[in-house]
């Protein structure tokens, strides 16, 4: 897998949010994802920006557009300094939520992405990276 | 709108701003005895799990309040998406433009028109 374009931005309050939506679409246009796609990225990257903002006050996010086998596709990373998530397994199910949330955000942003990864270290914090090809269902 | 409560949102809202809304439409309806609520959402380009709980809390806190909310004008993208997030929106009522949803508020509601009035009292 290759990186064509790169760009980080600070995510420490909600209007953030707004602006790397609106930015992760951007990338999501210029490979020419199809609109089911683009709102499918942008909402699971809406997820996990916002649990970022919840639980680790604000960290990274990161816009990528990588290629490979000749697909492009938008790679999103996001990686704070929050206090880490001890069980892995349990959050990544339906309805669970340490907040009073839904409990649907990593779960869902993983259901609405085509590859998506996550490692966690309690005290240390918190790294999700997503994919959407530009092909990809 | 008579006895309906309109809201188009226009822009994408960040999560401080739909909980305004939410605060902001409630009191609205107390206010106007409202008996609908009809939320245009067809500006709006994502619902992510937060935007759809406030669409169920305003649902279910107008209910309280004795008047129905119906949502019109989600963008199909939006709903594939919707779907696949986990979120169904229970106990929300939906409509695919302010037409149609003004149509399923009146049923809800049991609106008569004017006009239906005037003949009941020509009738008598």
């Amino acid at each position: 897998m290759m990186t064509l374009s790169k760009e980080t931005l600070a995510i420490q309050r909600e209007p953030d949010v707004i602006y790397f939506r609106n930015k992760a679409k951007e990338y999501a246009v210029k490979i020419g994802m199809s609109m089911v796609g683009q709102t499918k990225l942008i909402t699971a990257a809406s997820e996990l920006v916002r649990n970022m903002l919840r639980y680790a006050n604000g960290g990274n996010a990161i816009l990528e557009i990588v290629i490979r086998n000749n697909v492009k596709g938008v790679r999103l990373t996001f990686t704070d300094k929050g206090p880490g998530i001890k069980d892995v397994k349990q959050a990544m199910q339906d309805g669970f939520s340490t907040g009073r949330s839904l409990g649907l955000g990593l779960p869902g942003a993983k259901r609405l992405s085509n590859e998506f990864d996550i490692k966690s270290e309690v005290g240390k914090g918190t790294t999700v990276t997503i994919i959407r090809w530009k092909n990809g269902l | 709108m008579g006895e309906f409560l309109l809201v188009t949102i226009q822009v994408d809202l960040y999560d401080r701003l739909a909980l305004a809304l939410e605060n902001d439409l409630i009191n609205m309806v107390s206010k106007t005895e409202a008996r609908g609520v009809l939320i245009d959402i067809s500006a709006v380009s994502i619902v992510d799990s937060f935007m759809g709980r406030i669409l169920g809390n305003i649902a279910s806190m107008s209910k309280i309040m004795d008047a129905e909310t119906v949502v019109v004008g989600m963008q199909p993208a939006v709903a594939i998406t919707l779907v696949e997030l986990g979120l169904t929106l229970t106990g929300v009522y939906t409509a695919l433009d302010v037409e149609k949803g003004m149509e399923l508020l009146r049923n809800k509601i049991g609106y008569q028109p004017k006009e239906e009035e005037d003949l009941y009292d020509d009738f008598i």
